[in-house]
């Protein structure tokens, strides 16, 4: 059954309070979620005041100026700083987004940081993500094609069939989208989850890819897609302004479609 | 609860086995498109019925069974009352599985909840017959 109260060691206390130098202008509060799982404490909430006229735009400067140079001990997942590799995905200020691309002036008041709400954590803002990433593999996301390669050269594809792919190839796979989806918290062991579906559609809606129809038999399941219930949530987070949504929507027409 | 499984690490299954699991059901298309189309024909029945009611309102029992005893409006009662309770019992089947994940439990109410429908549907069904006939 679904619970509703947080088991006694996940409750969230306060934690500590990290003041900005003297002499700062311009103080941002920072209030990071912070578990370690070595200490045996509970998840607490530690505050960091922050100097923006020392710190990059965007909120995962302030997490990397605080790692530097306030708390070391703080944990998290960045690489590119550019939107392109999905690693600081994280929820801030109540929504699921990449830090790198959050400029801190979108957020009003303190800048609230949890990790990516309802997946297992790592240690303070590293969520483990292997069902995801299971379930990526499950969709086998590459390309299935049992007419050989053309010897001279690469698969083609016309113009109109290469723009199917556009809005879903872009897709960095942060995961900010199905962990913003409540079906996916609910049902997330069995229910893939918009990435992952949108990932599926990726290959069902590329032309060169010859197994449309085993990829469309693996989805039919009251589960793994039709538990996608349009609440859009996926399409409201895609940090990189994709529609997942949509994409889910087009299988589930597919789906109809093949029954003639 | 999504996560409970790996945090308690009841199972050493690897990741893609777990979600591979007992793999696709196959079906799910039929209920889907079953729920949109009642959805729809739900919406001019129940404007038709809205709007009937309104304008046999203050009529008396003589006029409303004549008016229910009429061909086209039997055949059109029927169907509001199959497709409003063909339509609660796939909606409500959704809101079971997404929210009880005892596999007993989650039985039990679905064959309860699609019970009490179909004996309500039906008898709302009969009810318009017995006027109608």
């Amino acid at each position: 059954m679904a619970t509703f109260t947080l088991p006694a060691n996940s409750r969230i206390g306060e934690g500590q309070t990290f003041e900005a130098p003297a002499g700062a202008t311009r103080v941002k509060e920072f209030k990071i979620y912070r578990w370690n799982p070595d200490d045996g404490q509970n998840p607490r909430t530690d505050t960091y005041r922050i100097d923006l006229d020392a710190c990059g735009p965007m909120v995962l400067d302030a997490l990397i100026k605080i790692k530097n140079e306030v708390d070391t001990t703080l944990t998290f997942r960045r690489s590119c700083r550019e939107g392109i590799c999905g690693s600081c995905a994280m929820n801030i200020d109540g929504s699921n987004t990449l830090a790198c691309l959050k400029p801190i002036d979108e957020v009003q008041g303190a800048c609230k940081i949890t990790p990516l709400p309802h997946m297992p954590v790592v240690k303070d803002l590293v969520p483990d993500l292997s069902q995801p990433y299971a379930q990526l593999r499950s969709i086998e996301p590459w390309l299935k094609s049992d007419t050989p390669a053309p010897p001279d050269g690469e698969r083609l594809q016309s113009v109109e069939e290469r723009a199917k792919i556009d809005g879903l190839w872009e897709c960095i796979l942060c995961f900010c989208c199905s962990t913003s989806c409540p079906s996916y918290w609910w049902n997330g062991d069995r229910y893939l989850g918009p990435a992952v579906l949108l990932q599926a559609y990726r290959w069902i809606a590329d032309s060169r890819d010859e197994a449309t129809g085993e990829r469309l038999d693996a989805l039919e399941d009251p589960f793994k897609l039709y538990r996608c219930h349009t609440i859009m949530n996926c399409t409201k987070a895609c940090p990189k302004g994709l529609n997942p949504a949509q994409a889910i929507g087009e299988i589930k027409k597919l789906m109809v479609e093949r029954r003639g | 609860m999504a996560g409970t499984q790996k945090l308690t690490r009841t199972t050493l299954r690897s990741g893609l086995g777990r979600v591979r699991g007992l793999g696709s059901a196959k079906e799910g298309v039929q209920h889907w498109w079953a729920q949109r189309v009642t959805a729809i024909a739900l919406v001019p029945l129940t404007l038709w019925f809205v709007a009937s009611v309104i304008l046999l309102a203050g009529a008396d029992h003589a006029t409303v069974s004549a008016w229910i005893a009429r061909p086209l409006n039997t055949v059109l009662l029927i169907a509001l009352v199959a497709a409003t309770f063909w339509h609660a019992a796939l909606g409500l089947q959704v809101v079971i599985e997404d929210y009880i994940h005892t596999e007993g439990t989650k039985l039990v109410v679905l064959l309860a909840v699609k019970a009490l429908l179909a004996l309500v549907g039906l008898a709302g069904i009969v009810a318009v017959l017995r006027v109608a006939l």
